[in-house]
């Protein structure tokens, strides 16, 4: 299979690799997929109280393209609000970093991964406010 | 001694530029085309690189090229494959195929199928009439050589294609003769599918592939590690496909000059034959430009060739291709040749590297070796 | 890439042997020639060729010459061994088949297609170190049980399969025994005069030959019969149609030669270099190897590494040349079959690579791979979610996965 130059720089020196706290009120954790159909993507955000993401981390277990697409969603997610980053679509992913058809639900699972990982920050502000 | 080789139809000698090409393949380190590490890959760039000139010198697209390992697997293929999945209804085959054709579908025959074989007149040319009326039972296929390898009668092919058609057949031809003397191409003959061989066309051995039109349902023959779109498994014979690749674009651009040319030596060769009293066999049809089948009354061929081949030419007598027989050629009785006559028969398959001189020199020696029979068989008498 | 990388890659093909290759091209210029015209010397120099390798085939599996016949590899082998036997006593012997969960596609695709056509087929699972059970061997046998095909060496996880015994209980009950042994041909010691097999399939290019060539081994005593698949001018005694590819079967001889005379120096020196990969690959947590050790070619090595997934392994690992499942099989994203045969997890079976050592790798190429290994696995590790939960203790499997 060949990959994109792009997909290769992410794989190679994949950015904001790691985790956040997460028990922390401002980390939100997205996990999707499963070990037993060859990817997981672990993707934590941290949101400031204006609703922008001041920082993003992910851990991935999956194909190149797969870290590639988490690893780049990481560098778009730091700056945007929640709302523009649950807004982030597969294609856009897919298309900056040239996937193949067969590699394209490797970006479905970060933007899986980002609606995930907000879901879970808008759970926590709303427990927050419950209490 | 002289050694001439005259038996061209049967195999060619392999093109010094194909086997330069091939060499890298054969020698070095090289991979399993289907491996996803840099050594498949170059084996895999190969091939496609292979399959699109074999694609380009027949008229067809890259992804109609199933790669086989030989014309007659590719036979073998076209005639299973294309008639597994239908009812057991009937196919019409030429009375002039070859076995790797004929042998296929009398198999097709024990498992219920229908077989009609079409007739061909005393020049070798199908007889239409007949296959409109066997189209008249429901039929599964048509196989028609595009070119006989015996006689080198060329049949019209789209012709047959459209009768078949109409009739809802799906349609196939053996061009393994035609492909590198005449021009070939797929969408204008209009078939299913088209067999072509490697070897034939001073390619090596090793590599033949079947032409397929994606719309049949063709079922696999060779089954496993889903190579070829999951049409042909088996590991691929990088080197023997890349040979194929270039033999086949030199055979398109070299086919004009080597066609005129073993064509006049063809016409020297007859006219000395007619001479000895020859019988020139499909003589006047339309004919591939480097065969001449003929015989003499009354003189075995197996004879002939064997006294030839002493003197230092490479002939055959009928087809090379099916091993030690001494049955007169099914071809020639299909004509309605006398089996007498037919047992004389002789093939001289020319190539472009065959002289005039060696023409001569053979007519020389057959006259020689024709008296010597003769005198043989007068002292018998 | 600054250079080529190291290849260990021989179970999908080997590199042609430089004394094949050079026996092989005079075949290809001065010797042309089709063996099958017996009329003029062309044609006589390679029949002559043609049976000189026919019986160094024949010679490395202590068989008889005109036991040999020719065809385009080992997956036309096997087609021609089941589709031909089955249908042969077919009508004799009854419509059951048995074979192995982890065969080569070239094995269980046939016997699926059979089925289509109204035979019934048992896929044995075998145990989880690769190996076939005998008593279940046994009781897989019914009364129309016709033919039972069991490869003597996996391609995967280089498990030696006992064939004697398979084949003893075969004979015992009138079964027809076909033996894929593709990947078995110097590599182990093959006596055919002893074994109780009937049918045998060989490929040139795992042993060094030509890709393109195979051949099919068909007993003569006592006689088995075949119904040829490949229709045409009888070549072979009718058992296999087609004009033959005089050098490549002339490499395929060569090859088999070599294998004979050199396997038992070459087998000791590979067993040293897997010993040395084991022992490096073993340093590596969480490794674990697929397939029985004692059983097994010592050319093969076929180790899952927990926590990382195959694909993006074999994309760190540019530098060897190496496949995850089999390359024998198209280029997919499902984890091998043959592992899963053997009861991996999913993620064990994905992080799966094999190793397949040969004739020409050194001593430094192993310690490059694991050098690399060790490397590639710890940041492929760093980045694995799956890696951190089984650090932190958490049992994966017991996690509850969305599914995908
Ligand atoms: C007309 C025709 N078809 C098929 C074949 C078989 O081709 P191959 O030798 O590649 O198997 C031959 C030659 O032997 C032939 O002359
Ligand atoms: C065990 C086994 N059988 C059969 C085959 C197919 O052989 P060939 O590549 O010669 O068709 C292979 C490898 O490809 C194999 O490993
Ligand atoms: S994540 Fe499944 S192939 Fe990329």
């Amino acid at each position: 299979m060949a990959y994109s130059d792009k997909v290769l720089d992410h794989y190679e020196n994949p950015r904001n690799v790691g985790s956040l706290d997460k028990n922390d009120p401002q980390v939100g954790t997205g996990m999707v997929g499963a070990p037993a159909c060859g990817d997981v993507m672990k993707l934590m955000i941290k949101v400031n109280d204006a609703g922008v993401i001041e920082d993003a981390k992910f851990k991935t277990y999956g194909c190149g393209s797969a870290i590639a697409s988490s690893s780049l969603v990481t560098e778009w997610l730091k700056g945007r609000t929640i709302e523009e980053a649950y807004a982030i679509k597969n294609s856009e992913i897919a298309e900056e970093l040239a996937l193949p058809p067969v590699k394209i639900h490797c970006s479905v699972l970060a933007e899986d991964a980002i609606k995930a990982a907000v879901a879970d920050i808008k759970a926590k502000q709303a427990a927050k406010e419950a209490a | 001694m002289t050694h001439v080789y005259f038996d061209h139809n049967a195999t060619t000698v392999l093109d010094s530029q194909v086997m330069q090409a091939m060499l890298p393949f054969m020698a070095a380190q090289q991979g399993n085309a289907t491996s996803r590490h840099a050594y498949g890959r170059t084996a895999r760039d190969a091939i496609e690189q292979a399959r699109a000139q074999i694609a380009s010198a027949v008229g067809a697209h890259p992804s109609q090229v199933v790669l086989t390992s030989s014309g007659t697997e590719a036979n073998n293929f076209a005639i299973n494959g294309m008639t597994a999945k239908q009812p057991n209804t009937q196919i019409a085959i030429s009375a002039i195929e070859h076995p790797c054709v004929m042998r296929p579908a009398e198999m097709l025959q024990s498992h219920g199928f229908k077989l009609a074989k079409v007739d061909v007149n005393a020049q070798c040319k199908l007889d239409f009439e007949n296959l409109e009326s066997v189209l008249r039972n429901p039929t599964s296929l048509v196989s028609v050589m595009l070119a006989n390898n015996e006689t080198g009668a060329i049949q019209e092919i789209a012709h047959v294609a459209e009768l078949a058609k109409k009739n809802g057949a799906y349609t196939h031809t053996d061009a393994v003769q035609a492909f590198g003397k005449i021009p070939v191409n797929f969408a204008d003959l209009n078939v299913n599918a088209m067999t072509i061989s490697s070897h034939k066309i001073h390619g090596p051995l090793g590599a033949g592939a079947l032409i397929l039109d994606k719309r049949v349902d063709m079922t696999p023959f060779m089954l496993g590690g889903g190579q070829e779109k999951g049409l042909r498994s088996g590991t691929e014979n990088v080197a023997a496909i890349v040979g194929f690749g270039i033999a086949s674009e030199l055979a398109v651009k070299n086919l004009t000059s080597h066609a005129q040319k073993t064509q006049q030596l063809r016409t020297q060769l007859e006219a000395g034959l007619h001479e000895l009293g020859a019988t020139i066999f499909a003589e006047n049809t339309k004919r591939l430009p480097n065969t001449s089948f003929f015989g003499f009354n009354n003189v075995e061929g197996e004879t002939l060739v064997m006294a030839l081949d002493k003197k230092g030419f490479a002939v055959a007598s009928g087809s090379a291709c099916s091993s030690d027989s001494t049955e007169p050629s099914h071809v020639l009785l299909a004509m309605g040749i006398a089996p007498d006559l037919a047992r004389g028969a002789i093939r001289v398959s020319l190539d472009a590297n065959n002289t005039s001189e060696q023409v001569n020199q053979f007519l020389l020696v057959l006259k020689q070796v024709l008296n010597q029979l003769k005198q043989m068989v007068a002292m018998a008498a | 890439m600054d250079r080529d990388p190291i290849y260990l890659d021989y179970s999908a093909t080997t590199p042609v042997d430089p004394r094949v290759a050079a026996k092989m091209i005079p075949y290809l210029t001065e010797h042309y020639g089709n063996p099958a015209s017996r009329s003029h010397p062309y044609g006589w120099t390679a029949e002559k060729a043609v049976e000189e390798a026919r019986n160094e085939v024949a010679k490395l599996v202590n068989a008889d010459p005109r036991e040999i016949v020719w065809t385009s590899g080992a997956t036309e082998s096997n087609n021609l061994a089941i589709k031909g036997a089955a249908n042969f006593y077919a009508s004799t012997k009854g419509k059951h088949i048995i074979t192995v969960a982890t065969e080569h596609k070239a094995v269980i695709d046939p016997v699926r297609e059979l089925e289509r056509q109204g035979f019934s087929a048992t896929f044995l699972e075998p145990e989880p170190d690769g190996l076939v059970s005998l008593e279940k061997f046994k009781a897989a046998i019914r009364p129309d049980t016709v033919l039972a095909s069991v490869m003597l060496v996996n391609n995967e996880i280089g498990v030696i399969q006992d064939i004697e015994s398979i084949g003893n209980i075969c004979r015992e009950n009138g079964v027809i025994f076909h033996v894929d042994a593709a990947q078995a041909t110097g590599k182990v010691h093959i006596d055919l005069e002893k074994l109780p097999v009937d049918l045998m399939s060989f490929s040139a290019h795992k042993t060094y030959g030509p890709k393109g060539i195979g051949a099919l081994y068909v007993r003569r005593k006592p006689r088995i019969r075949i119904e040829a698949q490949m229709h045409g001018g009888g070549h072979e005694r009718g058992m296999r149609s087609g004009t033959l590819a005089t050098h490549q079967i002339v490499g395929m001889g060569e090859a088999f030669r070599i294998a004979r005379e050199e396997m038992d120096v070459e087998n000791a020196r590979i067993r040293t270099l897997r010993d040395r990969l084991l022992a490096g690959l073993q340093t590596i947590e969480e490794t674990y190897v697929n397939g029985d050790l004692a059983h097994r070619i010592p050319h093969n090595l076929n180790i899952s590494f927990n926590y990382v997934e195959g694909e993006s392994l074999i994309m760190a690992i540019k530098g060897i040349a190496v496949s995850s499942g089999s390359a024998c099989t198209s280029a997919s994203l499902e984890p091998s079959y043959v592992l899963r045969a053997l009861g991996r997890s999913d993620e064990l079976a994905h992080s799966s690579i094999r190793f397949s050592i040969g004739r020409f790798t050194t001593e430094a190429d192993v310690d490059y791979t694991i050098a690399l290994l060790k490397e590639k696995i710890s940041k492929l590790r760093e980045l694995s979610p799956l890696w951190e939960m089984y650090q932190d203790g958490i049992d994966i499997s017991k996690v509850q996965w969305a599914a995908h």
